[in-house]
């Protein structure tokens, strides 16, 4: 099998599988605290933002994240004008389009993500033994000490390793944000398709090799960190 | 859940409910301002204009382009899981096989598809396709990625709901003298199946979901998303078509997610509380979430018991 593309400077690799890793990083991190919150409306007291969260989380999980970022671009960004980049002038304007392009991307990462983020920290809530949060309540805390010192701290700790497969869905989504410009491993196999046809299982092996050396340490890390960190009852 | 959520805090009292009540009107005035803000940026941007959102009364927009899109959509998904099963099923058996050799690479094959982008499956099908047949078949690369991808996923719901059927009926087949393979096709997968129904539906969710790629990179496959965008530049309404289009997505999922949990709900009360292959829709991107449930479900199967 010819690898002799590898030196083509159309073919960036280390620069897609880098997109990759910056795209997963800052969309992990917001989807973390956004699911957290979402996760807390969903167990509140107050009905409104019970509803709220349940809405949120039904809508967003159920529409395929390519709708999602495509209406970042060209609905949210393209027809409503939303800016997240700023454009300076007399610099080139791919640079305002590609900063644009992966913040929009990073957000729409952010808003699908974060459902699931929170479905997984609900059922990682309840997995905490009601004692727990009867106690807590015993000793006269309120709701939100109750959650945010008794309760989500079990919580997230048990489920360390559904969100570590969380990470790892987001990480293989990322590609998806090829659809909006940003250069990605997917923008690299469809430039393959397009002049080196030939070579195409050579290029794909190459990217599944990368999606593997990302996600598996991933997994690793995380069934390790899981177990080192299980709340023992 | 909201049985167990409770256990978070007190029946409110009077003071409870008074403080209850003012974070919930703060709630619904931040609420209403957000939607007043978002309404008056549509309402700056000319997207609230009649004119943009009547076109979904004509009924030519949706014969020509969103009930087709939709019909492709479901073709695909519908299709895809119907080979994916299976496959999957396949797959799965040979993970619990005896033989090494069959056991590894059948983990191999299901670790590395489980692995890999769905997109870089679709678009490395859809050329390989070209190179074998010479016509491009976006259709054929939609589902190959989604076959390739979901069989590795349905695998290990196999796997976990054949775990999953209590040892005795394994023990008990042996005891009658069946074959393994006996055991394996009239007792423990006829069982399996009922189990794993639930897991199979909200399954399909993730499939209806990914079908949406297709459109993607020259893949130029006419899904529901594109053909709105298609429909979209027709009537010059891109806001209002894909609000449409999310809306007929949310519906579709909502109703196969609920359908799902009909079936767990009714499962569990005739097999009087009997194991049933739970996987979350939710905390499912990817089916990690079935290899936790596949530790709990952990009942000896068969290579315990012929230990």
């Amino acid at each position: 099998m010819n690898f002799s593309f590898l030196s083509d400077p159309k073919y960036d690799f280390i620069g897609a599988f880098w997109m990759t890793v910056q795209l997963t990083f800052w969309s992990a991190i917001g989807a973390f605290i956004f699911g957290v919150i979402l996760a807390a409306m969903r167990v509140s007291p107050v009905p409104l933002m019970r509803g709220f969260g349940t809405v949120v989380v039904n809508t967003f999980r159920n529409i395929p994240l390519t709708l999602i970022i495509i209406m970042m671009s060209q609905v949210i960004a393209g027809q409503l004008g939303l800016r997240l980049a700023v454009r300076q002038p007399g610099v080139n304007p791919q640079a305002f389009l590609d900063s644009q392009n992966f913040r929009l991307a990073v957000l729409g990462f952010i808003i699908y993500t974060s459902t699931f983020v929170c479905e997984s920290i609900r059922a990682g809530i309840n997995t905490v033994p009601p004692g727990q949060a009867e106690a807590a309540r015993a000793i006269g805390l309120t709701f939100s000490q109750v959650l945010g010192i008794v309760v989500l701290p079990q919580a997230i700790r048990a489920v360390i390793a559904p969100l570590g497969s969380v990470l790892i869905a987001l990480t293989k989504n990322t590609t998806i944000a090829a659809a909006i410009g940003v250069t990605e491993a997917s923008t690299l196999m469809a430039v393959g398709i397009e002049f080196d046809p030939d070579k195409i299982t050579a290029i794909f092996l190459v990217v599944a090799a990368g999606f593997i050396a990302l996600t598996l340490p991933v997994g690793l890390g995380f069934g390790a960190l899981a177990k080192r960190n299980a709340v023992r009852r | 859940m909201s049985e167990r959520a409770s256990v978070l805090y007190d029946i409110p009292g009077p003071k409870a409910k008074r403080f209850n009540l003012i974070i919930s009107v703060i709630f619904a005035l931040l609420l209403a301002l957000l939607t007043w803000y978002v309404l008056s940026i549509l309402a700056s941007k000319n997207q609230l204009e009649a004119d943009k959102w009547t076109p979904f009364l004509e009924a030519q927009n949706w014969t020509t382009y969103l009930l087709p899109g939709l019909w492709a959509t479901l073709q695909a998904a519908a299709v895809s899981v119907v080979i994916a099963l299976p496959i999957g099923a396949l797959l799965g058996i040979a993970r619990l096989s005896d033989h090494a050799w069959v056991r590894r690479p059948a983990g191999v094959i299901v670790e590395f598809f489980r692995s890999i982008p769905v997109l870089i499956l679709m678009l490395f099908a859809f050329q390989i396709w070209f190179a074998i047949f010479g016509v491009s078949s976006p259709f054929a690369a939609v589902v190959i990625g989604l076959v390739l991808y979901n069989g590795s996923v349905l695998a290990e719901v196999v796997r976990a709901g054949i775990l999953a059927v209590p040892r005795g009926q394994t023990e008990a087949a042996v005891a009658l003298g069946l074959r393994k393979s006996q055991v394996m096709t009239i007792v423990l997968l006829p069982q399996a199946l009922t189990t794993m129904l639930p897991a199979v539906v909200s399954q399909l969710v993730v499939i209806v979901k990914d079908t949406a790629l297709g459109g993607l990179l020259g893949l130029t496959y006419s899904e529901l998303r594109r053909a709105g965008s298609t429909s979209a530049s027709a009537y010059g309404n891109l806001l209002p078509t894909y609000f449409v289009i999310a809306v007929m997505y949310v519906l579709i999922n909502l109703a196969l997610g609920q359908f799902s949990v009909y079936l767990e709900r009714r499962l569990r009360t005739r097999r009087g509380g009997g194991p049933v292959v739970k996987i979350d829709p939710g905390a499912q991107t990817d089916l990690l979430a079935a290899r936790q449930e596949i530790e709990i479900l952990d009942v000896p199967g068969i290579d315990q018991s012929r230990r």
